[in-house]
């Protein structure tokens, strides 16, 4: 949250630091007069045993010491109504991408409605220069119970509630992966509940939605793997558009092989990974609500050679 | 003018059956506050032991990145049953505990009011607690699904629905919440009634005691926050059993319900907590620092201000629920509104101690890292009402840390200050000044290593209740240094065992008034007998003992 690249968190961090700041005075002054309090006012050795006087109060002090906090709780309060209303209020404009993610025990199924694309667990985005403002805009809904969506260098949290659709908004200003993952436990894995967020440069994030658009691929040389992949159950819960397979409870796979890791990023995607992923999805990420497939070992290699074909 | 009986021998034991179990056959059937009142503490401290082994394997498995101490089902079981047991089982019993043994004796009466109700509570409560232990035995059930509670100690719907939580052993967190509440609640009704009809000529309600008025404020809170959690639990109960809708999202259930309900009792209660040990420290800072509180008046008013506003405030925990900027901004107003009462209440105790002659025996030695721990806690506070950051540190490592600041660096230092401070009146010994201190610093340094670090995990990114985490994220250090901090924390709480066990037979013989107090229950014997004084004590101010002791200048008049 230190190094922010989106309006919403830059704008927290702003105001954080004059609270942080506030914080710290308070804390220089209160402490500071406990531990005067502490030195200057020990028993000393050779103390007579006699009652020091005893003081049983003082309107002016204790009025001085309620109004100056509240005065401090106003300036306080007037800030944080400001920001507020700057970071909710805003609406989306004619160009802003939209985005929906829903959250699923435990990875983010993303899709892009006007645009055709459904992806998991990295979302892509075009950069939001100021001079030419790209935000995006993210509706946020849950097939199962809370999760919380919380990308620190972009945005705060906002909670992801089966039956309650919620907005937040991104416009990320420099390039790059920002890393984030689930922020309200649910359930066994809410720790292997990742997600990345990838900005891309104009140019390059219309490369990006083209591939993705596309269809899979239907290579001859992985037909077998093909057969495996639509006659067991991974088409029960997957899609790949443009086989028979078009489950919804698990992650899309048309392009698979374009996304950096498995399992919502609890390991690299790579073949070794997958093949051990597919035979069983728990040696990787223990409690993963996938199954373990128990396909023989060939059948195994054939599907691995299949899925790698799904870029 | 102020006449106070003085105090009496302790009369000859009759003839009770001798025999540990006609020992324990006294204790079980008693109906007494001050043998209630021990055992309210002592089951607290053993849950307290119990919640505190769970938190070493939390730290153990998170001191470095990718550790495989414990399986992310455990590790989920773990802190469920380590935030229920310390909220439920170590801090509401504890600091009920020490107001049923002390209320009655600082207004000068002979019981609570209900002493049965009283001894019904206790039971409720100690059985309630086994109920949720019993869950590591039993939580099979029929379903085999998970052997404890492991859905978090606020317990957010969806997830405790059948379709997510199959099993027993939500059913087991439930149902203890639950019979722990009804216990809870008739403490508190009692407390009321004894404070408002049992106190002794002459004590009006100006001249209570501090901590028998916040223990009066706290019993408000509880007996209006308590039920509402548990009409919250009898709802799930009947999503879980009969098929009800209340929390089940598939069906049209409402999960931000289940959060309303749960933190319209749940944040009252941090401070049915706190406000305790604010009580306490409101009687250890004035005797250690030889000074009558300063202003009085205001730090009632400002604990009647916290227990009204506390029941405001719930929904700053649901920042980032999606409640929209308006309910934001009011949620936001409150919270920040009760860091006022709360800042004046700090600004009395310094007041107290300027100007003393500070003793810094145990007791005061607690309540001075109170003062520091409990400002830091009070400032994470506030950082937190302010909604836009709070949407960056909610469910992160920085709200781990502001409430164990809260918990564990303000109120376990203040009720172990209190237990430094009342063992002599309980037990008729002091606790070893010299182990204290070892406890002190050792408990002072552990717990300021575990939890300091936390705050900047946080805000380095950390969510909180991960049972792992990769190694490229900045946080490796920090739990680290987090986890070191538990030998030291475990060491103090030994050091304290065996100052309690050695103290108890060979600890200095007390007096009555070991520590030259005012309060009524410094003017019995220690300990007190069952029917704590031979006549009723009367009073003419707020320190009876101090009239007393100077007689050439008593409190009445400056009042």
């Amino acid at each position: 949250m230190f190094a922010p690249v989106s309006t919403p968190a830059l704008a927290i961090r702003e105001v954080s630091f004059l609270v942080l700041a506030i914080a710290m005075f308070i804390f220089i002054v209160v402490a500071g007069l406990t531990v005067y309090a502490i030195i200057r006012f020990r028993r000393r050795p050779g103390d007579d045993g006699r009652e020091p006087p005893q003081v049983y109060g003082s309107t002016q002090i204790e009025l001085a010491w309620t109004v100056v906090p509240f005065l401090i709780v106003i300036v306080l309060f007037l800030t944080t109504t400001r920001y507020i209303f700057a970071i909710e209020g805003r609406s989306p404009t004619a160009d802003a991408l939209e985005v929906t993610i829903v959250g699923n025990q435990w990875w983010w199924e993303i899709r892009y409605p006007r645009l055709g694309i459904v992806t998991a667990n990295e979302l892509h985005v075009p950069v939001s220069d100021p001079a030419d403002p790209r935000p995006t805009f993210i509706t946020l809904q849950s097939a199962d119970v809370i999760h919380s969506f919380w990308i620190p260098q972009l945005a705060g949290k906002t909670d992801v509630i089966p039956g309650k659709t919620n907005r937040m908004w991104i416009d990320p200003n420099t390039p790059g992966t920002y890393v984030g993952q689930c922020a309200e436990f649910c359930g066994v894995q809410h720790a292997g509940m990742l997600l990345t967020v990838t900005v891309h440069p104009k140019e390059e994030f219309a490369l990006w939605v083209a591939a993705q658009q596309a269809a899979a691929p239907d290579l001859p040389e992985v037909r077998a793997g093909r057969d495996v992949f639509t006659s067991v159950a991974c088409i029960n819960c997957h899609t790949v558009r443009g086989t028979p397979a078009n489950g919804v409870f698990g992650p899309d796979l048309t392009h698979l092989m374009s996304r950096a890791t498995l399992g919502a990023g609890v390991a690299p995607n790579t073949r070794e990974n997958l093949r051990a992923w597919v035979n069983d999805p728990a040696s990787l990420k223990p409690g993963a609500l996938m199954p373990a497939m128990k396909v023989s070992g060939s059948e195994l290699d054939q599907l691995v050679a299949y899925l790698v074909t799904l870029r | 003018m102020s006449v106070l009986i003085p105090p009496i021998a302790t009369p000859a034991p009759a003839t009770v059956p001798t025999g540990g179990l006609a020992r324990l056959h006294e204790w079980v059937i008693t109906v007494d506050h001050k043998r209630l009142g021990v055992m309210y503490v002592l089951a607290g401290l053993a849950f307290f032991v119990i919640a505190g082994l769970e938190a070493g394997v939390i730290r153990w498995q998170l001191a470095v990145a990718g550790n495989t101490v414990v399986s992310p089902q455990v590790f989920n079981r773990l802190f469920t049953v380590h935030g229920t047991t310390m909220v439920f089982m170590v801090g509401i019993p504890i600091v009920f505990g020490f107001g049923n043994y002390l209320v009655p004796l600082m207004i000068g009466a002979r019981d609570l009011a209900f002493p049965r109700l009283n001894a019904f509570g206790f039971w409720v409560f100690l059985f309630g607690g086994l109920l949720l232990y019993f869950s590591f035995l039993g939580g099979d059930g029929l379903y085999g699904a998970g052997s404890a509670p492991d859905v978090g100690w606020f317990a957010y719907a969806p997830l405790t629905g059948r379709a997510f939580s199959p099993g027993n052993s939500t059913d087991y967190w439930n149902l203890s919440i639950l019979v722990m509440g009804f216990g809870t609640v008739a403490t508190s009704i009692n407390l009321i009634a004894t404070t408002l009809a049992m106190r002794c000529r002459g004590m009006s309600l100006e001249r209570l005691p501090l901590y028998v008025w916040m223990m009066l404020v706290v019993s408000g809170m509880t007996v209006l926050a308590l039920p509402p959690l548990s009409a919250a639990q009898i709802m799930l109960l009947l999503d879980r059993f009969l098929g009800a809708h209340f929390f089940d999202t598939q069906a049209g259930g409402s999960a931000v319900m289940w959060q309303h309900f749960f933190w319209f009792f749940g944040h009252p209660e941090v401070y049915i907590l706190m406000v305790p040990g604010f009580a306490m420290v409101s009687e250890i800072i004035p005797v250690f620092s030889r000074k009558v509180i300063f202003g009085y008046p205001m730090v009632v008013a400002a604990s009647l201000a916290i227990g009204f506003l506390s029941m405001t405030v719930w929904a700053h925990h649901m920042f980032a629920v999606g409640m929209g900027a308006p309910l934001n901004s009011a949620f936001a107003a409150s919270t920040m509104l009760i860091a006022i009462p709360t800042g004046i209440k700090i600004f009395n105790w310094v007041a107290t101690m300027y100007g003393g002659r500070i003793r810094f025996a145990t007791p005061m030695l607690f309540a001075c890292a109170f003062l520091f721990q409990f400002l830091c806690a009070g400032l994470t506070g506030i950082i937190l009402s302010v909604v836009p950051f709070n949407w960056q540190l909610t469910d992160s490592y920085f709200v781990v840390a502001h409430f164990h600041f809260v918990l564990v660096g303000s109120l376990i230092f203040t009720i172990f200050g209190a237990i430094y401070y009342w063992f002599p009146k309980v037990t008729g010994r002091l606790l070893s000044e010299r182990l204290g201190r070892w406890h002190f610093w050792l408990f002072v340094v552990g717990f300021n290593l575990t939890f300091l670090p936390m705050h900047w995990a946080g805000m380095l990114g950390m969510p909180r209740r991960i049972y792992t985490y990769p190694a490229d994220r900045g946080w490796d250090l920090w739990n680290l240094i987090a986890s070191l901090g538990v030998p030291f924390q475990a060491a103090a709480v030994l050091v304290f065992l065996v100052n309690v066990a050695i103290s108890l037979r060979r600890g200095l013989s007390a007096g009555d008034d070991p520590w030259d107090a005012w309060t009524l229950e410094w003017a019995t014997t220690s300990p007190p007998p069952p029917y704590n004084f031979e006549t009723a004590p009367v009073v003419a101010s707020r320190r009876p003992l101090w009239d007393l002791k100077h007689p050439d200048d008593p409190d009445g008049p400056h009042e």
